[in-house]
């Protein structure tokens, strides 16, 4: 690490003192105000564990029952709460382990610092004992990560792990200690990172593509606002709300923007994408200026790009200039912090309604509503749906539960039926789309805001990808509600197969275990529904508990999600059936 | 639509870090975008080093592959040109018999007139080196192939640009933040 002249600094302890490497490990997690962290021991990373012994009545290190389930603990801790979450390893096979949750990390945003321990120094290289390259293995999912083999470069390279991590557009850093630099000595004095020369972590709001942005919104007849988690991650809501309510624009979000505006907004109109709503989605193709905010135009939000928005001036609010012109080009790309546009943006914006523009919203939403959501949430058939289960959780939490859902059909279900009255309350595998990240993130989100309701939603697939970590929610009395919707197939899978390849259900079909005595094996309570008439009881009981609870839901077996883009058609082809 | 792939020569400033190679060429090999030369050396600011790849790709893509390079932390700027906007060249080396340098006279007219320079000459070989462009290099290998080459080697691209580059301005501004 030469990268002392590189980075900026602010004194926090005045005084040195001659302490290890794994005590100054300990102390810089304390100095950055970390209060818990994930992980799971090993060879090469004790020392670190046994200061984590003695500190532990000012820091609580919570063993995970893998070190994935470690990672996703440590994602579901930062996204209700925007704190950087901790994940700890050994070297080998423990590193190897957080990577899953690392690429999640990446590519959804979340700050987050691991910490891997590594064979020492001299062993480098030599394929010691569950040495392995993490540093290289790690490279392309992390924002930034380096490997530390001397006491003396812990401060430093935590400090700037740490800034790095939660500053501009957030991601998660790696830092790799070898036994060597943990069992050393060092002059500790810690100093927190307040910038690296090579790095621009927000570009300045340039007033001069607000004003181009705010003409064009002024003189639009039909405006649109996608918005994504860039708003939950600068923390601009407010300045969104305001932006939406005082020009009157119709304004959707992608599955990580969603919470940021209640769901009972009336201009929140829904979802965009692939398993979104009928309207932003038709519409897109409508609009006569697409304002995106703090979004990345995925290709699961814009389907086909040849066909996407091409009639509209599209806007881009960004922090990172390598989004803007990625996928979607725009006219005017505003360089930023979505805070910080947004409020210059504001008063630039005249008072606007759209009513008649909005009305094709309303219209199609109708039309949305009979073919779709009615027969989801208030179903008449015999099977039960998991519409009508995300329902029953809405009404007993009022919409003011986090939802951390997994992958798959119920993910689509509970992103598109869950009631948000608070931000930061959708924690879900965007981007990665990883199964298995649910149960272990739920547990994180949990400890993070342990004052509110954390309900899980996963399938019976991705359920038995992280089961284990019900061991985690017992030792450590997590009050978690676990929701797994049974409908014994990979779900997802099977609809792709239903719709895409002639029924030909290949390894989608799952004979499931007893998961209520697995739960029940854990000490958890538990409940098995599969009559519609137990449903809102369950639900109710489930809600009431003041411990962790688990919930399986039987549900019909072939159901499907729609609306649908089927992957590679425009975003107006969207499918209803 | 499709845009006409060619030249270009990506310069990226960046700190002296171990693992930054391996993150620049990831960029590259994500997009499955073949390197045709990299070279990496210290640049005219203290501290700093210097990449200089070549790519053979669509200006969009230049364009989406510099901003992901300067994403990366400890990488200061990046920046592309076309051939046109660049001084550049490669310098190659030949081991040769030294016998030949006397049973064979038309080598020492090559020699002259290609620019190439003598190294080293002993008993059993002598060395040369060559800098210019690649056709200049590739004539010339051509030339000398037909006596014997015991080795060859070329090196990748260097390249200057016309335009300023504006490093040093950016780190001070950073200086005078602290
Ligand atoms: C780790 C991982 N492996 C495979 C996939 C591909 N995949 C996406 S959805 C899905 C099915 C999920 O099934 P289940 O968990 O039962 O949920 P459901 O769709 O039935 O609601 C699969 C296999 C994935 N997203 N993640």
């Amino acid at each position: 690490m030469k990268t002392q002249t590189a980075n900026k600094t602010q004194n926090v302890t005045e005084k040195t003192e001659r302490i290890t490497g794994s005590e100054a490990i300990i102390r810089c997690l304390i100095a950055e105000g970390v209060d818990i962290l994930y992980g799971y021991p090993g060879g090469a990373i004790m020392p670190v564990y046994d200061e984590l012994y003695k500190f532990k009545d000012q820091i609580s290190h919570i063993l995970t029952r893998h070190e994935q389930g470690a990672a996703h603990a440590a994602q579901g801790y930062a996204r209700i709460s925007g704190r950087v979450g901790v994940a700890m390893a050994t070297s080998g096979p423990g590193a190897t382990n957080l990577v899953t949750g690392i690429a999640d990390a990446q590519i959804d945003s979340t700050p987050l610092v691991c910490i891997t321990g590594q064979v020492a120094s001299h062993l480098l290289g030599s394929d010691a004992f569950q040495e392995t390259d993490i540093v290289g293995i790690s490279t392309p999912v992390t924002k930034w990560n380096c490997q530390v083999t001397e006491a003396s470069q812990i401060p430093e390279a935590l400090a700037k792990a740490f800034y790095l991590a939660k500053s501009g557009r957030p991601g998660p850093v790696l830092v790799d200690i070898t036994k060597d630099a943990q069992f050393g000595e060092l002059d500790f004095k810690y100093e927190k990172c307040k910038g690296v020369r090579s790095y621009i972590p927000v570009p300045p709001t340039d007033l001069e593509t607000v004003a181009k942005a705010a003409e064009l919104i002024n003189n639009a007849k039909k405006p649109l606002i996608v918005w994504g988690q860039g708003i939950i991650l600068s923390q601009a809501e407010e300045q969104l709300k305001a932006v939406i309510e005082k020009a009157g624009i119709p304004s959707a979000w992608t599955i990580l923007g969603a919470s940021a505006i209640p769901t009972s907004h009336p201009l929140n109109i829904g979802m965009v994408g692939m398993h979104g709503n009928y309207a932003p989605n038709v519409l897109t193709n409508e609009c006569d200026v697409l304002i995106a905010i703090g979004m990345r135009f995925d290709d699961r939000v814009t389907g086909n790009l040849n066909t996407y928005a091409k009639q509209a001036k599209v806007i881009h609010f960004e922090i990172d200039p390598a989004e803007v012109d990625k996928n979607v080009k725009t006219d005017v790309a505003v360089l930023g912090d979505a805070k910080s546009s947004l409020t210059a943006l504001l008063p630039l914006l005249n008072n606007n309604t759209h009513n008649e523009w909005h009305q094709k919203f309303k219209d199609l939403y109708a039309i949305e509503f009979e073919k779709i959501i009615k027969d989801d949430i208030t179903p008449t058939k015999e099977g039960l749906t998991m519409g009508e289960v995300l329902r029953q959780i809405n009404i007993n939490t009022k919409g003011n539960a986090a939802i951390v859902s997994d992958v798959g059909q119920h993910q689509m279900i509970a992103c598109r039926y869950s009631e948000f009255n608070i931000t930061k309350s959708n924690i879900t595998s965007g981007g990665l789309g990883t199964m298995g990240f649910a149960l272990p993130a739920a547990i994180g989100a949990k400890m993070a805001a342990p004052d509110r309701e954390v309900v899980a939603i996963i399938g019976d697939g991705g359920y038995q990808m992280t089961i284990q970590e019900l061991g985690t929610i017992f030792q450590n009395k997590v009050p978690v509600k676990i929701v797994v919707l049974n409908n014994e197939f990979l779900g997802m899978v099977r609809q792709w197969q239903q719709l895409f390849f002639d029924k030909r259900y290949a390894s989608t079909e799952m004979t499931n275990p007893d998961f209520v005595t697995i739960a029940k094996g854990y000490y958890i309570e538990g409940k098995r529904v599969t009559k519609r008439d137990e449903l809102a009881t369950a639900v109710k009981e489930m809600i009431a508990s003041k411990d962790a609870y688990f919930l399986e839901v039987c549900v019909e077996k072939e159901d499907n999600v729609f609306p649908m883009i089927p992957s590679g058609a425009s975003v107006s082809d969207i499918r209803l059936s | 639509m499709s845009e006409e792939i060619k030249s270009f020569t990506i310069s990226v400033y960046t700190e002296n870090n171990i693992g930054l190679l391996n993150r620049i060429s990831a960029i590259f090999q994500r997009r499955h975008i073949n390197i045709e030369s990299l070279t990496t050396s210290q640049s005219e600011i203290e501290n700093v080093n210097r990449f200089v790849i070549v790519v053979n790709i669509t200006e969009s893509q230049a364009i989406k592959v510099v901003k992901q390079i300067e994403k990366q932390v400890e990488a200061l700027r990046a920046y592309y040109h076309t051939d046109e906007e660049t001084i550049y060249t490669e310098s190659c080396m030949f081991k040769i018999k030294s016998d030949l340098l006397f049973e064979e006279p038309q080598i020492q007219n090559i020699i002259k007139d290609s620019n190439a320079r003598i190294v080293t000459v002993n008993k059993k070989f002598f060395v040369l080196e060559k800098s210019g462009r690649r056709h200049e290099i590739e004539l010339l290998r051509r030339e000398l192939n037909v006596f014997g080459i015991m080795q060859f080697v070329r090196s990748g691209r260097i390249a200057v640009t016309k335009e300023e580059m504006k490093i040093s301005e950016m780190l001070s501004a950073f200086n005078n933040q602290l």
